[in-house]
């Protein structure tokens, strides 16, 4: 195995090497699926754990960005919620469906405004912060409606239900489609501009960034941005998918998210990490609860013993690599 | 150490207030055969799981650490014991099945030492791992059933009465021995140490890593009682629900009462208020009348106050702007 893993990394930077492994835990997951079930191997199941796990691409992809940079968003979930409540509450009061769509962009990009400006302006730790936002988006769901509103506008409906061809009989949602260009524009930010030179470099060590002269604050506020966007979208994804607004929607999903992330390859101590590790990251996480339910007489509870177990070989994989060749810079921490 | 204190102070008896003006039958209390009731004695009641997790968090955040597994700790206690204790009514099997689950939880607390200490992963992470994967065990042991049952020496725990609530009692004695433990003797500056600086506290001979693993033991062991006390409250074990968020009440409670997340100085007496100040205003959401699920607008809103209160930069500008103030 360390024979394989040498020869792997005279080949590939080590710092492909997390993603290389997430995609590797995928491609066995799914093959072990192939191997024991009738029907696992085809284009539509594939294509049904983009349908189904969509709005988390989103939410892990804006995710990525503040982990990147070094802090956590521990309110997305909530602001799924909020966003799934504003979407059905105003659909209800008759509010045309683009409205509806900006209104909801905006509220999730503003509270990310709100919670980037207060972690930075006034030093007051993410973690914190973010957790306020969670209870905050959460009640705010509750004030809006204490009861699930359900979403009868025609037009939403419609768009929910849609489905595109693909060749080979496989169908997939419009839900996919956004998400997958969400992913091709992080790619682009995260690589080509300069707003995603900083971020890593943010995450990577703040105070050499400050005196490179990049623009940290801009970075460091930006992401939470970027994140409140990605929820708030993702909240619309999710809307679509269930067709409700409920202050009860997606509970835990800021774990599910951290998760996939983490297990996609980023380090949660920010700087190091890939925008297309959190999307095989979700993937993985998709094709075991697939497993689970093909399986059968396995509880669905076992999805989340299988979640804790790989976030913990990850993390070990990732202290493992860290040790090694970076020894130096994690001494301290 | 008594300016830290004041604004926690000032927002509990803010809230106090506020409950005597909308009810003032508030502070009202009567014995009724041989128990205290009345709104604070609820307060006291109520708050008394979240107390106990918040004393052990103190611990862990004082060395630069958190513990989000609490919850899931909590829900396998009370798992444990329930389907332990199963048909039975007598006390034996009651402590038995208690025993048993505080014991679990003191392996787990060892489990996210060993992830934290031993193979030094971040503590949100290792701690991610368990909050994660413990609830699946919780419903694991209760085969996603809730599990009543009638014991009633069991029942004591959470909703039994020695004058006051036991349960509160269980949670103030822990405080008092928490703080023996750690302010009369050495072990208090040792974890403060270990989280101002890990790496400066090993090298001044302090064993740092036994420390965090004895943190971390602690927390658990305290989630696990705190776990007792829920299900034993309605008597029943639901692997989904019992502590679901009190890690979060709890580590808010530890940063209202002045204990900064980065590590270094506690204060358990600020704890004590934080916790006290999150149950009466879950308290008084509910006497005034609104939904109860609003409260976490209010909690948001306490948070970020008592955060911006205390943070050094938002003091720094408030003072330099009355400054300005004054001069012109």
């Amino acid at each position: 195995m360390t024979a394989l893993t040498q020869r792997v990394s005279q080949r590939v930077p080590a710092r492909f090497l997390p993603v290389l492994a997430t995609v590797v835990l995928f491609v066995l997951t799914f093959g072990v699926g192939s191997a024991s079930y009738d029907g696992f191997a085809s284009g539509q199941i594939i294509a049904n754990l983009f349908i189904d796990n969509a709005f988390l691409i989103v939410l892990a992809t804006g995710m990525t960005f503040v982990i990147l940079s070094g802090g956590i968003d521990l309110s997305v979930g909530s602001v799924v919620a909020l966003s799934t409540m504003v979407t059905a509450a105003g659909l209800r009061a008759g509010w045309p469906v683009p409205l509806v769509v900006v209104a909801v962009l905006v509220i999730g990009s503003t509270l990310g405004l709100l919670m980037g400006l207060v972690i930075h302006k006034f030093d007051i730790q993410p973690f914190i912060v973010t957790l306020a936002g969670m209870f905050l988006a959460r009640g705010l769901c509750f004030l809006i409606s204490v009861e699930s509103v359900s979403i009868k506008d025609s037009t939403f409906r419609d768009i929910a239900t849609a489905v595109i061809e693909l060749p080979g009989g496989v169908t997939i949602t419009y839900n996919v489609v956004i998400a997958l260009v969400v992913v091709l524009v992080a790619l682009y930010v995260l690589h080509r501009t300069r707003f995603g030179r900083s971020v890593y470099a943010v995450g990577g060590n703040e105070q050499s960034a400050l005196l490179m002269g990049l623009k940290t604050s801009r970075a460091k506020v930006g992401v939470y941005v970027i994140s409140g966007f990605c929820s708030a979208l993702a909240g619309l994804l999710f809307s679509l998918y269930m067709l409700s607004g409920y202050g009860l929607h997606a509970v835990g999903m800021e774990l599910e998210a951290i998760a996939a992330v983490v297990i996609g390859g980023t380090l949660l101590a920010g700087g190091v990490g890939y925008v297309l590790g959190s999307l095989v990251g979700v993937l993985v996480l998709g094709t075991i609860q697939t497993l689970i339910s093909f399986q059968g007489t396995l509880s669905s509870w076992w999805t989340k013993i299988v979640i804790g177990a790989l976030l913990l070989v990850f993390i070990a994989v990732q202290r493992g690599l860290a040790r090694g060749p970076r020894r130096r810079q994690t001494l301290t921490s | 150490m008594k300016n830290r204190l004041l604004w926690p102070l000032i927002a509990l008896a803010a809230l106090l207030v506020l409950n005597l003006v909308v009810t003032p039958s508030f502070f009202a209390l009567r014995i009724q055969d041989g128990h205290l009731y009345g709104g604070l004695v609820d307060v006291l009641k109520n708050g008394a799981p979240t107390l106990l997790i918040a004393l052990g968090m103190t611990l862990v955040i004082a060395t630069r650490g958190i513990d989000l597994s609490v919850g899931a700790v909590a829900a396998i206690a009370g798992a444990v014991t329930c389907v332990h204790i199963g048909t039975s009514g007598d006390a034996g099997t009651a402590f038995a099945g208690m025993a048993i689950a505080l014991v679990l939880c003191a392996v787990l607390g060892l489990w996210n030492g060993f992830l934290v200490a031993g193979l030094g992963i971040q503590p949100i992470v290792a701690t991610l791992v368990l909050m994660t994967a413990g609830r699946g065990v919780a419903m694991l042991v209760t085969e996603g059933q809730i599990i009543t049952v009638n014991n009633d020496p069991f029942r004591q725990v959470g909703a039994g009465f020695l004058i006051l609530p036991i349960s509160i009692l269980i949670s103030l004695a822990v405080l008092g021995l928490v703080a023996l433990a750690t302010r009369k003797t050495a072990l208090g500056m040792l974890i403060e140490a270990v989280g101002v600086n890990p790496e400066a506290s090993r090298l001044a001979g302090v064993r740092s890593r036994t420390i965090i693993w004895t943190v971390y033991v602690f927390a658990a062991v305290c989630a696990g009682i705190a776990g007792l006390m829920i299900s034993s409250n309605v008597s029943a074990a639901d692997a989904n629900n019992a502590g679901l968020w009190i890690e979060m009440d709890a580590i808010l409670a530890v940063v209202i009462g002045g204990t900064s997340l980065a590590g270094g100085r506690y204060s358990l007496t600020g704890t004590l208020l934080g916790a006290l100040i999150i149950q009466t205003l879950t308290t008084t959401v509910y006497t005034i009348g609104v939904a109860p699920e609003v409260t976490l607008v209010f909690k948001a809103i306490v948070v970020i106050t008592v955060c911006l209160v205390q943070a050094p930069k938002a003091r720094a500008a408030l003072s330099f702007r009355s400054r300005k103030v004054a001069v012109s």
